[in-house]
């Protein structure tokens, strides 16, 4: 049986990331094609790479009643959940529909783990240090946790932790559960900040550029890990016809090939890319522009670059954005959903930043420079450790100039 | 009044789906048979130090560490079960803390001497391990998902696996575990057993063990149990799910499990009028 998905207003949305705090931030920086990589001034020992590190986080402050959560994941949440005025649209949606009636779903793949690695290096006896024995950040809900605490939120919660899907299939769930009646609106979205454990573990698989990623180019030499918080508001569209942005439908598949490389055949991608289409009745065709996973990996840019190939119309238009933000991890999802929505709503087609030379295995859809270009429907690729795959449809409705 | 579902199986936010297959795992009962009979009364006359995890091959066995293969152990069981295939059924994987050997390790690595990770235990660190080794295993290429919600992680787990089934009109595997803590992030959690258990979910029909999920603003409530039972759930998050297991084992009863910090989950057994 088809299964139809409900369309979804994207009422409000926000993201930070190495970029800066914010839609603007995020659309100056797209329109110059300024990457926010920086040689990385972050791990607890020297490791020579590129990194997208937000500024400021180390400043932020928790309110009062959320110091239980402090830490930088959290302090990188609430810098992005105050752009935008999204603090505000978030109060007046659990406002609107009961507090009940609003779900909270948020993707990360590493939580506050930082706050973790910093008690092992500073051990007091054996144990974690005083300031940092609060069970509240030791454990990967403690995102979700901080913010339904900070919104309010008495609906269904929960965090998705699927490494770099995490913030797109949070949209998956959130559909399912207002299609149900379970939930009248939804906030989605996703944080990951920088850390040890993936700066050193994407190093141990020999992942990590030594220069700022270079995604779809002849000689990339793998990826730069960034940090970023976005957050989207998503209603009926009956109760926000308004709305010009919708979701049109999630995607979701499984590779079923190995832990931490893509099927080189990209046969989940594929379905998962399938499986919008057929959830959103949607043409190939009708196809403006898709914003990449495109990480910069070897394994994964060859197999998506296969897959654009065999996939797309001619006149369908793709790029990856991960050489400005780096690879947000668990927030690539959210973040690249947000960029997505801002070329639909301006009407461009953000270039692959970073390219010198492209991969010979590139299709002539990929933009490798801004392109001014009206666009209606646009999609977001996120394919995670583990084979897990996500596909995120997005529309303007209204009339497009 | 049926709003938005495919067959009208979701009305007025009740869920309503049908239990095929129940895996467990804990070194005390290594699968369900085992805690029928400690439901019974019996003594638990051996302990299970490993899960056999069969699913999996030799050398991804070597290479998981325990969480997965209690999670694997589970959910073969509840599969074999069901009668069900693996390629095409979507799972959910809940779990409070995912693999916390595996996050002990790295954070004292990464304190002393971080460039020597291994790039296998790091992999095995993402809280979706479980359901990568799985949908590698059974070749499964259905949407596979792991969540986590602290406490109330099962019955997250519950609500999201059984929200999947009845809008996309499939069966949904839903595996739920947590392992013992080690270190010093063991001491702080105070998560001291093992427990797994899994149930394969499909939308309703009008035979089999069926179950009426509704949200509520209720504290999380449940029949009285043995002693035992109390301590698993004092011990690990993952056996917040004993109240429903112990209602599916013995046919009977309804609950209240967490969702959230402030919601419930309703679970009653349906029978026939």
């Amino acid at each position: 049986m088809r299964v139809t998905t409900l369309p979804l207003a994207v009422s409000a949305y926000t993201s930070t990331s190495a970029l800066g705090c914010g839609l603007d931030a995020h659309l100056g920086a797209l329109d110059a094609q300024h990457s926010g990589l920086r040689m990385n001034d972050f791990s607890s020992a020297p490791l020579p790479c590129w990194i997208g590190r937000v500024d400021g986080v180390e400043d932020v402050t928790l309110p009062a009643a959320y110091v239980k959560w402090d830490c930088r994941n959290n302090r990188l949440a609430w810098l992005g959940l105050n752009q935008d005025d999204f603090l505000v649209k978030a109060h007046a949606a659990r406002q609107r529909y009961g507090a009940t009636r609003v779900a909270l779903l948020l993707g990360t793949s590493t939580a506050s783990i930082g706050a973790t690695e910093e008690g092992y290096r500073r051990l007091e006896d054996g144990r974690l240090p005083t300031d940092l024995r609060r069970t509240s950040i030791h454990t990967p809900h403690s995102l979700t946790a901080f913010i339904a605490a900070a919104l309010d939120i008495k609906g269904p919660s929960l965090t998705i932790s699927t490494a770099c899907s995490s913030s797109a299939k949070v949209f998956a769930s959130a559909e399912r559960l207002i299609r149900l009646g379970l939930a009248d609106a939804a906030i989605v979205g996703g944080v990951d900040s920088l850390c040890d454990s993936t700066l050193f573990g994407f190093n141990a698989l020999e992942l990590v550029s030594p220069e700022p990623c270079r995604p779809f180019d002849a000689a990339r030499r793998g990826i730069s890990i960034g940090e970023a918080a976005g957050f989207a508001l998503l209603e009926r569209v009956e109760l926000q016809p308004s709305e010009p942005l919708q979701l049109l439908g999630c995607g979701e598949s499984s590779d079923a090939h190995h832990m931490s490389t893509p099927d080189p055949a990209g046969l989940g991608a594929e379905l998962a890319l399938r499986d919008v289409f057929d959830r959103a009745g949607l043409d190939v065709a009708q196809v403006d522009y898709v914003n990449l996973h495109g990480t910069a990996s070897q394994k994964n840019d060859a197999m998506e670059a296969g897959l654009v190939s065999r996939m797309f119309s001619p006149r369908t238009r793709v790029s990856s954005t991960k050489h400005l933000t780096g690879h947000t991890l668990g927030a690539a999802g959210i973040v690249e959903a947000i960029i997505t929505l801002l070329a639909l709503r301006d009407g461009f087609v953000p270039g692959n930043a970073g390219i010198r030379e492209p991969d010979p295995a590139c299709s002539a859809h990929f933009a490798w420079r801004n392109e001014a270009r009206s666009l209606r429907v646009a999609l977001s690729h996120s394919f995670g450790f583990g084979g897990s795959n996500a596909c995120l449809a997005f529309a303007r409705v209204d009339g497009v100039a | 009044m049926p709003r938005f579902c495919a067959r009208g199986w979701c009305c007025m936010n009740a869920l309503h789906i049908q239990v095929e297959g129940i895996g467990l795992w804990s070194p005390q009962c290594a699968d369900l048979d085992a805690f029928r009979r400690h439901l019974a009364g019996e003594t638990a006359s051996t302990s299970h130090a490993r899960p056999n995890a069969s699913a999996l091959s030799a050398n991804e066995r070597r290479r998981a560490p325990e969480s997965v293969l209690v999670a694997v152990e589970a959910a073969s069981q509840a599969i074999a079960a069901s009668g069900r295939g693996t390629d095409n059924l979507a799972c959910v994987f809940t779990s409070a803390y995912g693999d916390q050997a595996t996050t002990d390790y790295m954070c004292r690595v990464l304190a002393h001497a971080p460039t020597e990770l291994s790039p296998t235990r790091f992999h095995n660190a993402v809280h979706n391990a479980s359901a990568g080794y799985w949908t590698i295993a059974t070749g499964c290429r259905a949407p596979s998902s792991a969540i986590c919600a602290g406490r109330a992680s099962f019955g997250a787990g519950l609500l999201e696996a059984a929200a999947l089934a009845c809008a996309d009109d499939r069966a949904v595997l839903l595996v739920n575990s947590d392992t013992a803590g080690t270190g010093p992030l063991g001491e702080l959690i105070g998560c001291t057993r093992v427990f797994g258990c899994a149930l394969v979910l499909s939308p309703c029909t009008t035979t089999g063990m069926r179950l009426r999920l509704a949200t509520t603003a209720s504290s999380p409530r449940h029949s009285p149990m043995s002693a035992e039972c109390q301590a698993w759930m004092q011990a690990n998050p993952a056996a917040e799910s004993l109240p429903l297991l112990i209602m599916l084992a013995t046919g009977r009863g309804d609950c209240v499990l967490a969702v959230s910090e402030h919601l419930g989950l309703h679970v009653e057994m349906e029978t026939n009028a």
